[in-house]
């Protein structure tokens, strides 16, 4: 289990908490993080979907990325590395979206919000690093990135969510899905996004690295509200048919592949200058050799990561993402198949330990979505 | 009731007469949680000593059982098809995995007992 450099791993500003609440302490991303408390993986996932759930994702990578002459500058310099449309995002909205490489793979998927005189980026804690130095990299005169590695990062999510920090801060029940604001929260500054990577309702909240604990110590107090760790966010958005950086999308994997085509603006799809247009061009026009689909094993077996996928015993495609969905009470799995075999209901054999699984494609998500509208 | 004997891979093993039961111990239903799915041998299969013959998945996490001595199988645990949570539950009793016939007596003895099975966890922990 241990990984190489186990010795020094980072920590986040809530890692003493982790550890009062009974956590168990897993490296992730170059850091130790709880991969779930005493009540477990099952209770955690389905405590997030039935009430509350408050996840600590400080590891991830977030900065600011300012322009001298405006966010019309900084949301131009970001255009030059991903195909989603910054220069089109309002402020006090949020967009999911891709950088991508010059030859259409995936750099990275990360959310990017317009705070009215900044951009505010959220990016994957395994790829912090590199994002940051390919942004630098393509920035023009005038524009500046500033990581924020004195923030923490928590989202809040589930059906009871947002009822329960609007007792701290009312005004964050007005916020629409994709909506963020700054908002005092039991005296914390904090920046507040309606959204988040488990298919729930909730809010995902950076505040300063020194008000964490103090502020989620307050959060839990909630009713509600209990601590969830990185197994149950793992079943949680594998149920609501998410992509993990690494597992199911890379530098390999086209965002048409990836079917994450609906990050893309529209009005990137007319100037196609971004990096990688060839190829997603090339695939939306003449189709993708393979996708990314929604997988449902049968009977009650999980097939994980790396398991070949055949039709009729021949191979035609790997699940990345696989195991136990608590809320559907069954296996699931994504994974990428040759197009011919991506519609839906189409039988599938999963090679798990050298025996064939039936399985079939399926829709994604799992479990619906159920964000606020 | 016979003494459990315990592997360095966390299986138990209890003889009583001439059949061994098998399961997973309480350390290592901890560190899987919650268990979602097993895969069992069949009955009437010759196994060896250390061979793997069962797997046991949580929901995070897929996990080999092996035969802590050689034997025939000739049960495995029916109920946890249906509720595999019984290894949690119940690790050394309801939550059991699979009897051997045919086993050496000797060869379980010679197994960790409890005391030499928790200071081994305390040399892994």
């Amino acid at each position: 289990m241990a990984e190489p450099g186990g010795e020094s791993l980072l920590e986040t500003p809530l890692a003493a908490l982790h550890r009062g609440l009974g956590g168990r302490m897993v490296p992730f991303a170059g850091y130790a993080m709880p991969v779930q408390y005493p009540a477990g993986i099952m209770a955690e996932h389905l405590h997030c979907r039935s009430a509350a759930a408050l996840f600590d994702v400080s590891h991830m990578g977030q900065a600011e990325l300012v322009g001298a002459g405006g966010t019309a500058d900084a949301a131009k310099a970001l255009e030059l590395l991903t195909p989603a449309d910054v220069q089109g995002l309002k402020p006090g909205r949020q967009r999911y979206g891709l950088l991508t490489t010059m030859a259409g793979g995936i750099f990275d998927d990360f959310m990017v919000a317009n705070l009215g005189d900044r951009l505010f980026l959220v990016v994957n804690a395994s790829r912090k690093a590199e994002d940051f130095a390919l942004i630098e990299a393509a920035l023009p005169a005038g524009v500046a990135l500033r990581p924020l590695p004195d923030r923490a990062l928590l989202a809040l999510q589930g059906p009871q969510a947002v009822a329960a920090i609007a007792t701290l801060a009312p005004g964050i029940a007005a916020l629409p899905f994709m909506g963020i604001g700054t908002f005092d929260i039991a005296g914390t500054p904090a920046i507040v996004s309606r959204s988040g990577y488990t298919g729930e309702d909730g809010v995902e909240m950076s505040v300063p690295a020194d008000r964490a604990e103090s502020f989620a110590r307050a959060l839990l107090a909630l009713a509600g509200v209990a601590p969830a760790g990185l197994g149950a966010r793992d079943s949680l958005r594998l149920e609501a048919g998410l992509c993990l950086y690494g597992n199911d999308i890379d530098e390999t994997t086209s965002p048409v592949e990836a079917n994450l085509v609906w990050t893309i603006g529209k009005r990137r799809r007319t100037e196609w200058n971004f990096p990688g247009a060839e190829r997603v061009r090339e695939e939306l026009d003449g189709g993708a050799k393979r996708l990314r689909v929604g997988i449902r094993p049968e009977g009650r077996q999980p097939a994980r990561a790396h398991t070949e996928v055949q039709a009729g015993g021949t191979p035609i495609g790997e699940v990345t993402s696989g195991g136990f969905g608590p809320s559907v009470n069954g296996p699931v799995a994504m994974g990428y198949v040759a197009r011919e075999h991506a519609a839906d209901g189409t039988p599938l054999e999963l090679m798990v330990r050298g025996k064939p699984i039936p399985a079939r494609v399926a829709p994604l998500p799992f479990t619906p979505h159920r964000y606020a509208r | 009731m016979a003494d459990l004997r315990f592997t360095k891979d966390h299986e138990w093993i209890r003889l009583e007469g001439d059949v061994a039961t098998v399961g997973i111990t309480d350390h290592a239903q901890t560190a899987l949680g919650d268990v979602v799915f097993v895969d069992l041998p069949e009955a009437g299969r010759e196994v060896s000593a250390g061979e793997a013959i069962a797997v046991v998945e949580s929901v995070k996490a897929a996990s080999d059982v092996y035969a802590p001595v050689a034997g025939r199988i000739v049960e495995s645990n029916a109920a946890l098809a249906e509720n595999p949570a019984l290894i949690n539950s119940s690790p050394t009793g309801e939550g059991w995995f699979f009897r051997l016939q045919g086993v050496d007596a000797a060869a379980v003895a010679a197994l960790m007992d409890e005391a030499a099975y928790a200071a081994f966890l305390e040399t892994v922990a």
